[in-house]
């Protein structure tokens, strides 16, 4: 597949501008280190062509920026989407949380975003620079006098590598080609790993994971399916706001509820495990509650169409006994 | 008599219209069930948000029942449609996290099933009792 530069990138962003088609421009600014990018408005030519950044590392979901950044402006803003992040923006025009009228979207073809962990863990901390070359990343760190080289298959997150689709289900105009959905992804692999454990093995699992939880909150304020204006975790009164000691389930709440809350609505962006510094595989908990949807009440895929009914805020008379969940086969 | 015998604490979110009233039947009958049983009323079993159940787990309670009319007979209509959806949901994803899936029920008990209100209410305070205390989900932070 070809992949997408910068300049292409920039060239249409520019072109848009000067035409008047948009008034603003949703990208990447360099933030403190070159695989550290801010989303950020732009909204002259000059400042794109000087501080427009694309490169692998550009995995933030912009769709969520767009509820907020299309109110206090005039005209359009125009918003380069992948595809995943095409789910997730049409998930939030269902929700009546972003205006149509005020995005234009362009969709940009991904062959899968770089995890600076992954990276990491493969060079070594310290990385002072990385830029993309067409064998690989070069990464350079303070320890090495010469750059290593990372592949890009390597250095792939692993939300990407079980990409759901690559198929644009929302946009105005396309850079790059068009891909295919891919069933096959096996993205319920891990899922369906831990229910074959028992119980205890299960909740020693959670437990060391989301025991490194420090509740900063990144989680939500990432996820596409979060815009609550008003949030219940902000309510101080809830006594869950601090920390407990580490020796109980301390968090277990807060990301049930949180799972809770996006179960039906989440479209499996990956995003929640992408920004959370503790490295909480928290997409886990949401694909949970993908799959269980998908094996009690169908086959659904929050986003794919514009205007469908969660299934939870749906129902059929002949739906499954709470009490049947644990008797099917292989429960 | 043994003095110290352990008994687990249920808490039971039952439905205005259906559950609360066969809790009554079952009392103007005579019928007994466990004193530990801790009755919530609630308009109705779609009132139950999943934090209840949680909230009742973290402060103590080893075993969470709800009763709402059976399906097809919600006094608003479709509620407990809803509650079904949603609890099957969320018992699975506790199961997933690894807690014993045995202090989780729903049970749909009309008015007129006092004897049956009884019945469910022994059988799950035995089943919870089996398993012992609830330490996975209790928070000490929660607790008074």
């Amino acid at each position: 597949m070809q992949r997408i530069t910068r300049e292409m990138l920039t060239s249409k962003a520019i072109s848009l501008l000067n035409d008047g088609t948009v008034s603003a421009v949703l990208g990447w600014r360099e933030g403190e280190f070159s695989y550290d990018l801010t989303p950020s408005l732009f909204y002259t030519a000059e400042d794109i062509e000087q501080n427009f950044v694309f490169n692998d590392f550009c995995g933030a979901n912009f769709s969520k920026y767009l509820v907020t950044k299309t109110l206090g402006i005039e005209g359009k803003i125009l918003a380069f989407l992948k595809p995943c992040d095409t789910y997730s923006f049409n998930q939030l025009l269902t929700e009546h949380r972003i205006d149509r009228s005020k995005v234009y979207v362009v969709g940009i073809s991904c062959d899968g975003m770089a995890d600076i962990s992954k990276i990491r863990a493969i060079t070594g901390d310290g990385i002072s620079s990385i830029s993309c070359e067409p064998d690989g990343l070069k990464v350079q760190t303070i320890y090495d006098d010469e750059p290593k080289t990372v592949s890009y298959e390597d250095a792939m997150a692993e939300r990407c590598i079980c990409c759901k689709s690559k198929k644009h289900v929302c946009y105005d105009e396309l850079i790059g080609e068009e891909g295919e959905e891919n069933p096959d992804c096996n993205r319920f692999g891990k899922v369906a790993e831990l229910e074959a454990m028992t119980p205890d093995e299960r909740f020693a699992f959670w437990r060391g994971e989301l025991s490194r939880c420090i509740r900063c909150n990144a989680c939500r304020d990432v996820c596409p399916a979060c815009t609550c204006e008003k949030c219940v975790f902000n309510n101080p009164n809830s006594g869950a706001e601090n920390k407990a000691p580490a020796t109980s389930f301390e968090e277990q709440m807060f990301h049930i509820i949180r799972a809770f809350h996006v179960a039906g609505r989440c479209t499996d962006c990956g995003e929640c495990s992408r920004v959370c510094p503790q490295h909480i595989p928290l997409h886990l908990l949401n694909r949970k509650f993908i799959k269980d949807i998908n094996t009690f009440y169908g086959e659904y895929q929050a986003g794919k169409e514009v205007g469908s009914r969660a299934p939870l805020v749906d129902y059929t008379t002949g739906d499954l006994e709470p009490g049947q969940v644990f008797e099917r086969e292989g429960m | 008599m043994q003095v110290n015998e352990y008994k687990p604490l249920i808490v039971a979110f039952c439905c205005n219209w259906c559950s609360y009233a066969g809790a009554d039947l079952a009392g103007n009958n005579r019928l007994s069930y466990p004193d530990n049983v801790k009755i919530i009323r609630v308009p109705c079993s779609c009132r139950v948000n999943p934090m209840f159940v949680l909230r009742a787990f973290q402060r103590g309670a080893d075993g969470v029942i709800l009763c709402g009319c059976h399906p097809g007979d919600c006094h608003y209509t479709s509620g407990n449609y809803y509650t079904r959806r949603r609890m099957a949901l969320l018992f699975s994803m506790l199961d997933y996290l690894g807690i014993e899936r045995e202090r989780t029920r729903v049970e749909w008990c009309s008015a007129a099933e006092g004897a049956k209100f009884a019945q469910t209410m022994n059988e799950f305070t035995e089943a919870v009792a089996a398993l012992g205390e609830n330490k996975r989900l209790e928070d000490l932070r929660c607790k008074e």
